[in-house]
């Protein structure tokens, strides 16, 4: 398990090495603070999506899963993209609603990011992952929240660069994205180094 | 504004990746080698393509508040024929892609183009923007696969074309070129490529350098 957790959140970091999240991750980075804010909700919104999905998929969409019902040979798995992504939605939808309710100042800080993770990738990524890599259950969790913190590290850690790297001086045409995808490509090469890292 | 304005600026004028920095997650991710960006490339247009239709066919039935979710749903169902074809038909190629072409749903220029375009124009220049779009993310995604795979293995599409020093050859291959960092530097090169050549993409720094020479009088 805690090779698992350390794995998701280093060595296959979503957002450094299978470039998850990297079009949220470049737009919302420029400031240290709404990087933490958004982190910090893309953690709670993994952390909940994976375990759900896992059920989701394992209880109704699998081959087999309606075999209670008298229909061993119902196959729906091909509907997990539709699904997976109404239960993000669903999810995030909830979360604003919940946030607003009671913790009213997280909510107004985050604004409008939460309803942008509904299209981050990294969340539906993970959930696709999830599958792909045919987790259990224990194991879903602990990689929700792994991915998650892997991808608020790589967002928190970035923005924090950028905010130095304002102050330089660049050629011309550099600046901005260009040195942005530089930068990230940089950190990816960093945190390639996390390989050798065993628990 | 003509159809085939529509067609055109996409490419390198208004070009998604470079300008618009969309869509640029699977962009990196598929582009080890030219193969998988091709395939990658053609799945992406055509869903472009038919989603821009689709929703500018429904654009005055979808009530405002809601809009998203339809957009992801139609989205999602194209993405479902799109992912069920490959596997039936290139089993191989849709290992290779693993989830990427499932990760199409939540690809901001699918929903950035509908958003954007669609919800607001008829029907075929919305497709025809969808097919623009489309173009202009093959033609960086062919850039990147080119380099990556040529540098990194010294073929294309599997195919050798200069030896490598293990077949007694001359060309090192770059291992570099197959991991993630190198298609950071390489998109970052070209969009700095195009910012030089097309000055007025770069955007407005929030405040200006002092150097020696502004304090000179």
């Amino acid at each position: 398990m805690s090779e698992l957790l350390i794995k998701s959140v280093f060595q296959e970091n979503l957002a450094l090495s299978f470039f998850l999240g990297i079009c949220t991750f470049l737009a919302v980075s420029k400031r240290v603070d709404t990087a933490v804010g958004l982190g910090l909700a893309v953690i709670v919104v993994q952390a909940i999506t994976v375990p759900l999905n896992y059920l989701i998929f394992n209880l109704l969409l699998l081959e087999g899963a309606w075999a209670w019902a008298g229909l061993p040979e119902v196959d729906l798995t091909f509907l997990k993209l539709v699904s997976f992504i109404g239960v993000i939605a669903a999810m995030v939808q909830i979360l604003e609603m919940t946030l607003d309710r009671f913790a009213p100042r997280l909510y107004r800080a985050l604004g409008i990011f939460l309803p942008l993770i509904t299209v981050n990738c990294a969340i539906l990524g993970g959930s696709l992952f999830m599958v792909e890599r045919r987790y259990d259950f224990g194991e879903s969790v602990v990689y929700g929240i792994g991915s998650g913190v892997g991808w608020a590290l790589a967002i928190i850690t970035f923005a924090a660069i950028r905010e130095r790297l304002k102050y330089s001086d660049m050629p011309k045409g550099v600046e901005g994205l260009a040195s942005a995808f530089i930068v990230t490509g940089l950190m990816s090469l960093g945190f390639s180094a996390f390989a050798l890292v065993t628990p | 504004m003509s159809l085939k304005h529509h067609l055109i600026s996409p490419l390198i004028g208004n070009n998604p990746i470079t300008l618009q920095i969309l869509g640029i997650c699977s962009a990196l991710a598929v582009t080890t080698t030219l193969s998988t960006a091709i395939t990658m490339s053609v799945a992406l247009t055509v869903v472009l393509c038919l989603s821009g239709g689709v929703i500018s066919l429904m654009r005055h039935h979808i009530p405002p508040s809601i809009r998203l979710i339809i957009q992801i749903t139609i989205v999602a169902s194209i993405v479902i024929v799109i992912d069920q074809f490959m596997q039936a038909f290139m089993f191989e190629m849709s290992k290779r892609l693993s989830i990427f072409v499932g990760l199409i749903v939540t690809n901001c220029l699918v929903l950035g183009r509908a958003e954007a375009f669609a919800m607001r124009n008829p029907v075929v220049p919305s497709a025809l923007d969808g097919l623009g779009n489309g173009l202009g993310y093959s033609l960086i995604l062919l850039i990147v696969g080119t380099l990556r795979e040529f540098l990194g293995t010294g073929g294309l599409l599997g195919v050798p074309l200069v030896k490598t020093v293990a077949e007694g050859g001359w060309f090192e291959p770059l291992g570099l070129m197959q991991l993630a960092p190198s298609a950071f530097f390489i998109l970052g090169l070209m969009v700095w490529l195009v910012r030089v050549l097309r000055p007025e993409q770069v955007e407005r720094p929030e405040f200006r350098l002092e150097t020696a020479e502004d304090r000179r009088p």
